[in-house]
């Protein structure tokens, strides 16, 4: 590690703290901001995930070496952390640490994304399966099931058959079309519990259509659970983007990605635990700031949380 | 002039099949079974029954909220069960309904503001929610309040405004009160009578209580398993009851005079299944009437005129009780 990484490091966390105690300053003038703020479990939560962002989008600022290079095969493979290897290197040893931030980039990037398609295709699909029932009800729900049935794995082995050599977009969107089963229940059976409800019987007999019955009153009702389900989303994708790396149809080799850092460097987890320790630990990081980001996210929307 | 008519009224709920969908469907429930009335313009009909009555499906399904299984509702001349979704929706501006739980008829993410201003922009009216939250006697400054700042009389306010702020000339009151103190409901209630003066509303006014009922309505139905039983003008009713479940209502009125003595009649047992109604007369298992016979185990007795404008369904309804 060299002054400048140390230095583009500091900076780094000088900026979140700004970025997270200026969101905070100008959000206590909202009622529905000041909410979000309330646990400080979601500032912290906050303040890790845009250090990560930043982290990640100044890759080349903070990773002292090059990702993908092998430094010294015979000499420097799987070296333990040190002053010179922050995060030790790996089996072919590249530099942990540079490979963990670089990884920062499309590991964040298909987690969000695919995450963000998921949701909001699950969301979608239940929404409309619980509001309309009967037979488009039976369609989806159907649908449903097999898609839980199927195992993803096969579904994406088979996509990938078919692209062969997936791009990044492409492995998004497969992924999302593969994790937005389980929301689509979820939200289903909040839509049916709050479409009964008298609020929303008296939207309609107002006059609203469908489309503003679903999306201003029976959605917005249903947001706890589709949040949660969204930040335990991107914990899912993160996951499965590494099992796709360990079966090798993930993203390609040398460019790293936090799963495929555990994947390449599993069968050394004994002797070099450093090289699937430090992007484990990012991956649960990630998890963890977004369930907390998620209560918060939640109580912002609901002005019945009030501060008790 | 006859604003509702409804005539004939029947909604069944499938009964649910057995074994995944595949087996034989289990006896429909007759949540309404067969219901006729007529509300002249500017009047008021209360619809009293016992809980599992079905007068909270009757309303939903004249207002078609829900879908009827048959029958016909006139407004206005308009068959409401025959429109299609876009002339319907031009007639909801004309029909509106009043919930029971004040709690749940507001959407608990929307302030008041949000949700009287929605049907405004729906229907492009130039109302203001200020002059709706006056006319129901709730000050300006509660527009920006969400509904779990209010109080049950405060939303119930809100949930008439909401139903007034389309300029509706018919309102189903579904049990505006019952959810209410006793203190509150006679606001509550002055306030439904003040807006029908003002607005030359016609209500259709649902209770499980004769008594808030004799304050507002001008003609009272009794529905008991999903039938009417007794049709007539309010003093009428309250005069002369004719059928044995009306009389047993009426016993159950609480009297303000603590010297009067009066006979409770107390039915035993409770409202049977509507799923499997008894045979002949729905009331016979529950009937305390001295004549009453094995023809009321057997011949289902139509709702027919006792005396001109009172119409009961009692084969005895003549007889002293």
């Amino acid at each position: 590690m060299t002054l400048g990484t140390w230095l583009a490091l500091f900076v780094a966390l000088v900026v979140t703290a700004e970025i997270v105690r200026v969101l905070r300053h100008r959000a206590m003038r909202h009622e529905r901001w000041r909410r979000f703020f309330r646990h400080r479990t979601t500032t912290w939560g906050l303040g890790i995930l845009t250090f990560l962002v930043i982290v990640a989008l100044a890759a080349p600022l903070v990773a002292p070496y090059d990702p993908d290079k092998q430094l010294d095969i015979v000499h420097l493979k799987n070296h333990p952390p040190s002053w010179t290897f922050l995060l030790g290197t790996d089996v072919l040893s590249r530099d942990v640490w540079s490979r963990t931030v670089y990884g920062a980039r499309v590991s964040l990037g298909i987690g969000a994304l695919g995450a963000l398609v998921a949701v909001a295709l699950g969301t979608l699909v239940g929404a409309v399966a619980g509001y309309y029932q009967r037979w488009i009800d039976a369609v989806l729900m159907r649908g449903v099931d097999v898609g839980l049935a199927l195992p993803r794995i096969f579904i994406l082995l088979m996509a990938v058959a078919l692209w062969d050599g997936l791009p990044f977009a492409a492995l998004i969107i497969v992924i999302g079309l593969t994790s937005w089963f389980g929301t689509s229940r979820l939200v289903r059976a909040e839509v049916l519990s709050l479409r009964q409800r008298d609020f929303v019987v008296a939207a309609r007999a107002l006059g609203a259509g469908s489309g503003r019955v679903i999306f201003r009153h029976v959605l917005p009702n249903a947001a706890a659970p589709i949040i949660v389900s969204a930040a335990l989303g991107v914990g899912n994708v993160l996951l499965l983007e590494a099992s796709l790396s360990f079966l090798g149809i993930g993203v390609k080799p040398p460019e790293p990605t936090w799963g495929n850092m555990i994947a390449d460097n599993a069968p050394s987890i004994y002797t070099a635990p450093w090289s699937t320790l430090f992007p484990g630990l990012a991956i649960s990081l990630v998890v963890l700031s977004l369930n907390a980001v998620a209560d918060g996210v939640r109580d912002a929307l609901d002005p019945r949380a009030e501060a008790a | 002039m006859t604003l509702v008519d409804v005539r004939d009224l029947v909604k069944h709920y499938a009964g649910e099949r057995r074994w995944f969908g595949l087996g034989r469907p289990q006896a429909p429930v007759r949540a309404v079974d067969g219901v006729s009335f007529t509300i002249a313009s500017g009047r008021t009909l209360g619809l009293v029954g016992e809980s599992g009555s079905g007068k909270t499906t009757v309303g939903r399904t004249m207002l078609r909220l829900q879908e009827p299984t048959s029958g016909k509702m006139l407004f206005d001349g308009n068959d409401v069960f025959a429109l299609d979704v876009t002339r319907l929706r031009a007639l909801r501006r004309r029909m509106q309904i009043v919930f029971q739980d004040p709690y749940s008829s507001l959407n608990p993410r929307m302030t008041v503001d949000d949700t009287l201003r929605e049907p405004l922009e729906i229907h492009g009216l130039n109302g203001t929610v200020t002059a709706l939250l006056d006319e129901v006697g709730l000050d300006a400054a509660f527009a920006k309040r969400y509904p779990h700042e209010l109080s049950g009389g405060q939303r119930q306010r809100v949930g008439i405004a909401r139903a007034l702020s389309v300029e509706p000339q018919f309102i189903v009151c579904d049990e505006p009160v019952s959810a209410l103190d006793v203190s509150v409901q006679a606001q509550v209630l002055n306030l439904l009578a003040d807006l029908q003066a003002k607005r030359r509303l016609t209500y259709l006014f649902i209770a499980h209580d004769l008594a808030v009922v004799r304050h507002i309505a001008d003609d009272v139905a009794v529905m008991y398993l999903g039938k009417l039983v007794e049709r007539a003008p309010a003093g009428e009713i309250y005069a002369q009851p004719r059928h044995p479940y009306t009389r047993a209502l009426l016993s159950a009125v609480p009297e303000p005079n603590p010297h009067t003595t009066k006979r409770r009649i107390v039915l035993p047992g409770d409202i049977p299944s509507p799923a499997h109604p008894p045979p002949g007369c729905p009331f016979h298992p529950r009937c305390p009437h001295p004549k009453k016979s094995q023809r009321c185990r057997t011949e289902p007795p139509p709702l027919r005129p006792i005396t001109p404008g009172h119409d009961a369904a009692c084969h005895f309804a003549e007889e002293p009780m």
